[in-house]
């Protein structure tokens, strides 16, 4: 079959694609944004009407990709780790319903948090939910996992949830593909009303159900070819479980073979037969795992034999960040030597506005102003406006998680904070600030929000926003009284204005919105850029 | 074979298609490849790098380990010492040598320089003055990618041939002009091998 050089994320679009997928529902973040993107730009030029959409935010489209499984079609949903919070709600139950057409989630860590504001590791979620946890040690497996999870789902009944990390959705390497799957028919289950509707009679039984099932993915992942255990011909002091992408790192240290019995694992719930087996071999055993010490803690009450256990918890290992073949080489004694340092002349460079960003001139009109009011507190969200907080800016005081600016500003001017402001873009007001301006209009909070609007989603690359053109109506719709609603164009022409805009609407005492609005000068490039390409083609 | 190569610059230089070009060529020479990359937030005028591995082997990690790297190719001067760490002894830098400067701190040019001379290989020239001379700097990344082209254990035919296939649905006009730029940087490297 065809090989072709793929980045982790693509190489898992390409196998549902080929298994037949018939939509896709999304929200954007990094790194799980690309994914989407790729089946969107496969779809564009296919004409077996597969549906790749970004959808308001990672619930809705959990939700929608559920509902399409219901109908006997196969699905996807793709989010960064953080946006499984926001579908947690849908996540775990849809672990309690089970599925009809097969459904994956593919979920996007990011340890080291290169674009996030945590790491945490959602495998945890897997374990939660109960339900078979895939993670790939590259892309060739994330291809072979992800065309294979498609049937095993449906063959389980249950959704199957992928995790990777910022590194292998961004990596890339040779892939070779497999044949191309019809997509399934529109098939409806019959008697299917207790299974899907959650009533506590009827979740009773399947939660019985879904612990049942528990046996079934335990035998899968003990005769899974994604779990391997290396063994060699002597008994060793040492052992290793390598986890995911961990393994590369490991191998990286043995290019040729490993000197000591090693148990790989790419599925979930864990082996346990398998890791006693690894236990049985060694004195010791060194857990490699990216995020969370989730398995050097399970390993612990699976052996409960007293087996020492290095890894993240014992300091073998850093307890925060991603591995990477250094950090491993270093865990399994050998020297990292390195002949050249950073010389002392270079400097950070972090990452910054884009000159002529609307943003921009949003937040130089908001300093200005608010210099004048020694107490205001701005609490701003998740975006590219979040590069704020850095120099030459310093405008924000908090960015917590989507749509936290809005709600956090009315809890703060409820005690008293004054003036409370809050800066979200048009993404993640549509994500998740509306619900809480609804909160505030509810209250008459004394708050001033400012949605600035670029019309696309611009942190993860320019993704389609649902809020573009709508935001007026939505927030009129929310309660916001028209005259303390005002749209605004961000440029030089209009600092005046929008500085006197921001400075009228302080001290209006209820809940003002102020809108600037430009669209994003990446995306208009791009725009134009594609145009001019049509235009020669 | 095997060569490992660090790509650096800033947000929005274009390393990623220097990666492109060299990733076709080792495709087309049955080369194993791996190429880690930055997306996102490190994309808006922060510094990024990309980590290419090239062996006729499998090659394991996606990173490169530190003390490993071959060569470090690099579209600013300051970025290309980022990475040092990442460079085995022998290696060589080829880098831009002009600034970008889109920090308040960004260091002294001489004492950039400086660190340059200590270096065993480097070849360090303006980028943008040579691809100037196609009317466009937006070749620049690949004259770097010419000036670099000896040392990656890859046939400089096959990276024109990385060329057409990467800008030929950009037309013929495009292909040609970056592969004079390739040819110019090739030359370049022969000038400022130091």
């Amino acid at each position: 079959m065809k090989k072709q050089l793929l980045l982790g994320d693509e190489a898992i679009a390409q196998a549902a694609i080929d298994a037949g997928l018939s939509g896709v529902y999304s929200y954007p973040g990094t790194p799980s944004t690309e994914i989407t993107e790729y089946i969107q730009q496969w779809a564009k030029t296919s004409d077996n009407k597969t549906v790749a959409v970004w959808c308001a935010n990672e619930k809705t489209a959990v939700e929608t990709a559920f509902g399409m499984s219901y109908a006997g079609k196969r699905t996807l949903s793709c989010m960064k780790h953080v946006g499984l919070n926001v579908a947690a709600d849908a996540f775990m139950n849809i672990a309690m319903s089970g599925i009809n057409g097969g459904m994956l989630i593919v979920t996007a860590d990011d340890p080291s948090m290169h674009s996030s504001q945590n790491e945490q590791d959602n495998r945890v979620y897997g374990n939660f939910a109960m339900i078979p946890v895939f993670e790939p040690s590259n892309q060739q497996e994330a291809y072979d996992m992800v065309y294979e999870a498609y049937d095993l789902s449906e063959k389980w009944g249950y959704p199957v949830l992928l995790r990777i990390t910022t590194r292998m959705a961004h990596s890339r390497a040779g892939v070779t593909t497999r044949p191309v799957q019809a997509q399934k028919p529109l098939h409806l289950e019959d008697n299917s009303m207790s299974k899907y509707t959650l009533l506590p009679v009827n979740a009773r039984k399947r939660y019985k159900a879904l612990i049942e099932a528990q046996k079934v993915f335990e035998t899968a992942s003990e005769t899974s070819k994604y779990n391997r255990l290396y063994t060699v011909n002597h008994h060793t002091c040492r052992g290793v479980v390598a986890c995911g992408i961990a393994f590369n790192y490991l191998q990286e240290s043995y290019p040729d073979s490993f000197d000591c019995p090693v148990l790989k694992i790419s599925q979930y719930p864990l082996p346990k037969q398998q890791l006693r087996e690894l236990a049985s071999l060694c004195d010791e055993i060194l857990v490699l795992e990216d995020g969370y010490p989730i398995v050097e803690e399970q390993l612990k009450g699976i052996l409960n034999t007293g087996l020492t256990i290095h890894g993240r918890l014992d300091g073998t290992l850093p307890r925060d960040g991603e591995l990477n073949p250094d950090i491993v080489k270093h865990a399994l004694g050998f020297a990292v030597t390195k002949p050249y340092n950073v010389p002392e002349v270079v400097v950070a460079r972090p990452p910054a506005l884009c000159m002529g960003c609307g943003h921009r001139d949003v937040y130089e009109a908001l300093n200005e102003v608010v210099k004048e009011y020694p107490n205001a507190k701005v609490f701003s969200d998740i975006g590219c406006y979040t590069l704020g907080a850095l120099p030459p800016f310093r405008a924000i005081d908090s960015c917590i998680d989507m749509g936290a600016s809005i709600t956090m500003a009315r809890g703060a001017s409820d005690a008293g904070v004054f003036p409370a402001i809050a800066v979200i873009g048009d993404s993640t007001f549509t994500h998740s600030g509306m619900t809480g301006l609804l909160d505030c209009v509810n209250s008459n909070a004394n708050v001033l929000i400012i949605i600035s609007d670029n019309e696309t989603t611009g942190m993860t690359g320019g993704q389609d926003s649902a809020a573009t053109g709508r935001i007026h109506a939505i927030c009129q719709g929310l309660g916001v009284a028209s005259e303390h609603l005002h749209g605004v164009v961000p440029l030089k022409k209009n600092f005046e204005e929008l500085k006197n805009l921001i400075r009228q609407e302080i001290e209006y005492q209820g809940v003002s919105v102020i809108v600037p609005c430009r669209e994003c000068i990446q995306t208009h490039a791009r725009k134009v850029k594609e145009k001019h390409l049509k235009q020669q083609a | 074979m095997k060569t490992d190569i660090i790509l650096a610059g800033v947000g929005g230089q274009g390393i990623l298609s220097i990666a492109a070009v060299i990733g076709k060529a080792a495709l087309e020479d049955g080369l194993y490849m791996k190429q880690s990359e930055v997306h996102g937030m490190s994309q808006r005028g922060g510094d990024v790098q990309s980590h290419l591995r090239l062996s006729d082997k499998p090659i394991a990690s996606d990173l490169i380990p530190l003390g490993t790297a071959d060569i470090i190719i690099s579209l600013e001067p300051m970025e290309a010492l980022r990475y040092l760490p990442y460079m085995q002894s022998d290696a060589w830098v080829v880098s831009n040598s002009k600034p970008f400067e889109n920090i308040a701190n960004y260091p002294d040019y001489a004492q950039l320089m400086a660190e340059y001379d200590r270096l065993p290989h480097k070849i360090i020239f303006d980028v943008e003055q040579i691809a100037k001379d196609f009317g466009t700097p937006r070749v620049g990344n690949v004259v770097l990618l010419g000036a670099a082209s000896p040392y990656l254990g890859i046939d400089f035919a096959k990276l024109e041939n990385g060329i057409r296939s990467i800008f030929g649905k950009k037309g013929e006009e495009v292909v040609a002009i970056n592969l004079q730029a390739l040819q110019a940087g090739r030359k370049q490297c022969e000038l400022n091998k130091l």
